[in-house]
């Protein structure tokens, strides 16, 4: 049997290489795909929690359906933001993208 | 009685749909359509007269205000409520037969001589809210009520005021009056709320009730700068009545009032608005008499003062309408000193039956002689009595019937005039000889600066007309005999049954000596008069000569107006409104600029943070998030 610790160890490897990605990557699209390393990372754990600790219960299984349903509506949006701001500013650079800014 | 509401409904009716749409139809249909309306007033004011005095009548020999309509408009506590309705008493029916036949008259009138003018639907539009709301003043059944149709006419008196709103001068006397008056109103304002204060009621009815009983019960004997607070009161609600019936020293607004169209300053500013205030006092005359004898005793000094004050001013104005203004607030004047020195209750109230009996017949004669100068005015284009003269012989009806309104005024039996003026005299002569005397004299001064105007408009020599003056249409002359006959006959009405201070019926009689020192009076005046002014002589500019000082004194109004303007420019414009400014510019605005500023500044600082850089924003997130982390690893 896997232990625990193995499936902890990848999702944090997985969380981690997502934040980093996020924080380096430029191209908007990059860092989207970033953000489903993080959020698989968490589903991961949760599968993982649920499977180990608690296994007459679902809750983290369900959780985790949930969260890849999140994931791909807010994939959905992202894309949709991605878009408009190609639209708007000709590519998708996230550095040039600082309308924003106070 | 309850159709006595009509009389309000058909005048505010009329406005609203005069000025609504006023505008789309031809001018003549709008005149009218609002003389038919303020005609159907009238006949409705006759009814409601009749059928008080002759029909209900007196009962144990008063008579008794009836309440036909009433109801509750405003809630404050269970006790005061401001409610609005329809009282009727012999004051209020006399008032409004009053208001009614002079507007009709007036509105008659203005169709001929408002014919082709810019604005005419306007101008109706205005004399029915100007109606409206002179009538509901006269019918309050509260004090507050009063207040509101108080402001009402205001209004109404300023738009028509500056109704030539094309014409500076006329801009700025619609402004005048309005601000003088509106400040006195301040007081009256102060003084309803102390009185409903410490009464805890608004209603007239209550607090004339037995002798004013709640008045004189409730003030707690507070004191405020050596004066009772029930006069203080009283004093303010009297300070609303000076500035509508233009007593001095608010009296600035009167004279420039008369830019507005000549039978406005019929209508308004000689037979109804400016009589508001005494119908105030009136109304309240228990309250004033039984709460508050010594402002009672000033108003009678304040009304002898202005009407000596501004028929001396009249005598040397040589714009028509100026010494008719003059000669209004000199003969309110005579009203106020009237009530001021009147006793309650039978024959003592003598003065309270004589203001309101001269206040009746002044109403008529005073809106006859507008009216006749504003068919001169009509006839000659000009207002100065220079560009006048020898009138008569063009202008054989006016010239009649001034000449009747002339002798009304100046107090010559049988006329109206002098049947009032003597009941006047005659309660100032068995209570304040000195205000007898002052009163005395002013009524040869009337004698003599009416009929100055008289003789110089219509005799003294020959002018080059430009185009011969010719008799006003009968549109115009209507009215002007109508009102000659009221001027003529109205003195012949016992007044002493209908209207005393109590209600009760007293007889009254003329005082034979009293009589023959007014009628002396009046006729030195006229004497005088016809000796400098019915030819054309050097006599009039030698007197003026000989009293330099006091003519130019007279002439420039006791410089009043200056004395008003360096009070206002000067004084409180420098020592209270300045430093106002200055508190609400550098204190209250100065703390709210700084608030903002600081936030400016401290956000300016900040606002580097905001890069725009999303991944930057994503660093700072994850290592904070991290540090927490590490902090609850290392602390908990």
């Amino acid at each position: 049997m896997i232990k625990l610790e193995y499936y902890l160890i990848v999702s944090t490897l997985m969380f981690f290489i997502g934040i980093f990605g996020f924080i380096t990557r430029k191209s908007m699209i990059a860092i989207l795909i970033s953000l489903e390393l993080v959020l698989n990372a968490v589903e991961i754990n949760f599968a993982a929690f649920n499977r180990y600790l608690f296994p007459e219960q679902m809750e983290g299984m369900f959780f985790t359906i949930f969260g890849i349903a999140i994931t791909a509506a807010e994939t959905a949006v992202a894309l949709a933001i991605i878009i408009n701001a190609y639209r708007l500013i000709g590519d998708i650079n996230i550095n040039d993208a600082t309308k924003l800014k106070g | 009685m309850e159709y006595s509401i009509l009389i309000l409904i058909t005048p505010f009716v009329l406005f609203l749909f005069l000025g609504l749409v006023g505008g789309k139809l031809k001018p003549n249909l709008a005149g009218i359509i609002g003389t038919l309306g303020m005609g159907f007033c009238s006949v409705l004011a006759y009814s409601i007269a009749y059928q008080y005095f002759f029909v209900i009548g007196k009962t144990a020999d008063t008579w008794q205000s009836v309440i036909p309509f009433s109801f509750e408009w405003l809630r404050f506590t269970e006790l005061l409520h401001i409610d609005l309705g329809i009282l009727l008493d012999p004051i209020s029916v006399m008032m409004l037969v009053v208001i009614t036949t002079v507007s009709l008259m007036v509105h008659i009138y203005s169709l001929g001589y408002m014919h082709g003018e810019d604005g005419f639907q306007r101008y109706y539009a205005f004399l029915s809210l100007f109606s409206f709301s002179m009538l509901g003043l006269v019918v309050a059944t509260n004090i507050f009520q009063m207040y509101i149709f108080w402001e009402l006419v205001g209004v109404s008196s300023y738009s028509l005021i500056g109704f030539y709103y094309q014409k500076p001068s006329a801009v700025r006397a619609s402004k005048k009056a309005f601000i003088v008056t509106r400040f006195a109103d301040l007081g009256f304002l102060v003084g309803i709320l102390i009185l409903s204060y410490y009464t805890k009621t608004f209603d007239f009815a209550a607090l004339t009730a037995n002798n004013a009983e709640l008045v004189t019960t409730s003030f707690a004997g507070g004191t405020f700068m050596g004066l009772s607070l029930v006069s203080w009161a009283l004093a303010l609600i009297f300070m609303g009545g000076a500035g509508k019936s233009a007593m001095f020293p608010l009296h600035i607004w009167l004279p420039d009032a008369m830019e507005g169209p000549t039978p406005v300053s019929a209508l308004i500013h000689a037979a109804t608005m400016v009589v508001a205030g005494v119908f105030l006092v009136a109304r309240l005359f228990p309250v004033y008499i039984f709460g508050a004898p010594e402002v009672l005793t000033m108003i009678a000094y304040i009304g002898a003062f202005t009407a000596l004050f501004a028929a001396v001013i009249a005598i040397t104005q040589t714009d028509i309408k100026r010494v008719l203004a003059f000669s209004t607030i000199s003969q309110i004047a005579y009203m106020m000193a009237a009530l001021g020195v009147s006793g309650y209750g039978d024959h003592d109230g003598l003065g309270y039956m004589s203001s309101m009996f001269h206040l009746f017949t002044h109403a008529f004669f005073k809106a006859l002689l507008f009216l006749g100068a504003g068919s001169v005015i009509h006839a000659v284009h000009s207002n100065e009595m220079k560009d006048m003269g020898g009138l008569h012989k063009y202008m054989k009806i006016t010239s009649i019937t001034f000449f009747i309104a002339c002798l009304a005024i100046a107090g010559i039996p049988p006329f109206s005039g002098f049947f009032s003026k003597d009941e006047i005299l005659a309660a100032a002569f068995h209570n304040q000889p000195l205000i007898f005397w002052t009163l005395w004299v002013v009524a040869g001064l009337t004698a003599f600066y009416m009929f100055r105007l008289y003789f110089g408009v219509f005799f003294n020599g020959k002018r080059d007309y430009h185009h011969k003056p010719h008799e006003s249409g009968f549109t115009m002359a209507l009215p002007l005999i109508i009102l000659a006959v009221f001027s003529i006959f109205t003195g012949f009405i016992p007044f002493s049954e209908y209207i005393s201070s109590d209600g009760k019926p007293f007889d009254m009689h003329i005082d034979m000596t009293v009589a023959t020192l007014s009628v002396v009076a009046a006729i030195v005046g006229i004497a005088v008069a016809y000796v400098l002014y019915f030819k054309d002589s050097e006599k009039p500019a030698m007197l003026a000569n000989r009293f330099k000082g006091l003519y130019t004194l007279s002439i420039n109004k006791f410089y009043l107006d200056e004395v008003w303007l360096f009070v206002t420019k000067k004084v409180i414009f420098n020592c209270i409104s300045r430093p106002i400014a200055w508190f609400d510019k550098q204190v209250i605005d100065g703390t709210m600029d700084n608030i903002a500023n600081v936030t400016q500044k401290v956000s300016h600082r900040v606002r580097f943070l905001q890069s725009g850089h999303t991944q930057r924003y994503i660093a700072f997130f994850v290592m904070g998030a991290i540090l927490i982390a590490i902090a609850v690893f290392i602390f908990v």
